[in-house]
């Protein structure tokens, strides 16, 4: 019975999806015309920024990559403290079976250029794909694969924690010295240089680093607290 | 609009609406607490993919200004919506996160996971 | 990829389910480059490949493996109440 109704529902429900959807044409430069034209043209001309998406989220949409980071930081709070135990020092976790030594050396070997590769995106992530998200949950894969590898690699909750939070406030702290020459919240004090250049673009790969910390941070606080649960 | 831009038409909404049918199904019917988290991650992919396809142009290429053409913008695709899923995808990994950690939880309560059997999880 | 998705949903053993679900996300960021978002595709193949498959997979071994519960750990049961 119940089966019957989800069924009615869903065909229902995709019916009128595929209708709506089916008439917007798929290809055609239709839909946002007068916000992309603008956000392409003063990409170039006010920032010279060469990534578009990223002068997005970080220049014109500052903000709401503010707000952004504070629902990563806060779902990252949220696991604490519903994961939460009476127990304060980890351990070794527990393991099926230990991995082996060819896991452990080829992990050592490549953790390094890990790290590398993800600092390499998001200082970039104005001139090529990439940028502060990317390059953070690279960082957070690499954390990953050592403390997989080894099962008493431990990861400081306190580096972490100053890290992130002062990522946070001088992501804020740039925020607000937009605010010198008269302009808005994360307006562009410092010069643009030339475009395509590894320093230019005024003040959004400073951000786009910030955010690189933050996220990098936030998720290997996640993956950590994660890992550390045992089966009691 | 000719005939091969249809068919990619059909293609990728298509599927995109495919894959939210899907995970809704699977949201709905099944007992275990993982697989409607599974079910809720697919609505998700199904989500992006939607949103990415309806930012596309035909013959258009990636908004980033690069090599020769540096200030031609004419035809590039969306890149509104690119920002968009972006923060998207970040954002429905910390939902996930944190509801795979509610299940840790109601599991060490109750030694279960079957929603039938957790009292007032039904619908 | 569709396949692949009514795998995930229909699968008895929910650890082939979340290696679907990881599939799923692998051909999805390589729709993404087709479609000519380079970022998005690289965002969804670092946290939808990686990050999201581990926490699926931790999930699963602190808690059961089946949907039907027949490896279920006995001894969970009084703890915590």
């Amino acid at each position: 019975m119940k089966k019957v109704i989800v069924l009615l529902l869903l065909a229902a429900f995709g019916y009128y999806l595929a209708a709506t959807f089916f008439y917007i044409d798929f290809g055609i430069s239709h839909f946002t015309n007068g916000v992309r034209d603008y956000y392409l043209a003063h990409t170039v001309n006010g920032l010279s920024v060469a990534n578009t998406v990223t002068s997005i989220v970080v220049s014109f949409r500052g903000f709401d990559t503010l707000g952004e980071v504070t629902v990563l930081f806060l779902a990252a709070s949220a696991l604490g403290s519903i994961l939460y135990k009476r127990r304060h020092k980890y351990e070794e976790r527990v393991v099926l079976f230990p991995s082996s030594r060819i896991v452990q050396a080829g992990s050592k070997l490549l953790f390094p250029a890990i790290i590398l590769l993800g600092v390499y995106v998001f200082i970039h992530g104005h001139l090529s794909p990439g940028g502060g998200f990317q390059g953070g949950t690279i960082i957070a894969t690499g954390f990953l694969l050592m403390l997989l590898a080894y099962q008493d690699y431990h990861v400081s909750h306190n580096i972490l924690s100053i890290v992130e939070s002062m990522a946070g406030i001088l992501f804020v702290t740039f925020g607000l010295l937009g605010f010198i020459g008269g302009g808005t919240f994360l307006e562009n004090f410092l010069p643009v240089g030339e475009l395509g250049d590894l320093f230019s673009g005024g003040v959004v790969p400073i951000i786009y680093i910030l955010v690189g910390f933050k996220v990098g941070a936030e998720l290997t606080g996640v993956i950590y607290t994660v890992l550390n649960e045992k089966d009691i | 609009m000719d005939n091969s831009l249809q068919y990619l038409e059909i293609g990728f909404y298509g599927s995109a609406i495919i894959l939210i049918l899907v995970g809704l199904y699977g949201a709905l019917m099944k007992k275990s607490l993982i697989k409607i988290v599974i079910g809720l991650s697919i609505i998700d992919a199904g989500l992006h993919l939607l949103m990415i396809s309806i930012g596309y142009i035909k013959n258009g290429t990636a908004p980033i200004f690069s090599g020769e053409d540096f200030v031609v913008a004419g035809n590039m695709v969306d890149p509104v919506v690119q920002a968009l899923v972006l923060t998207a995808i970040v954002i429905g990994f910390g939902v996930t996160a944190v509801a795979l950690s509610l299940v840790i939880r109601l599991y060490r309560h109750h030694g279960t996971l079957k929603i039938d059997e957790i009292k007032n999880l039904k619908w | 990829m569709i396949g692949a998705a009514i795998y995930a949903i229909l699968s008895k053993d929910i650890l082939y389910a979340v290696i679907a679900t990881g599939v799923i996300s692998l051909i999805l960021s390589g729709l993404f480059y087709l479609l000519q978002a380079p970022d998005v595709a690289l965002t969804e193949a670092a946290i939808g490949v990686a990050l999201t498959t581990i926490i699926f997979i931790i999930t699963i071994r602190n808690t059961v493996r089946f949907e039907d519960e027949h490896d279920k750990k006995e001894h969970i049961k009084t703890i915590e109440k």
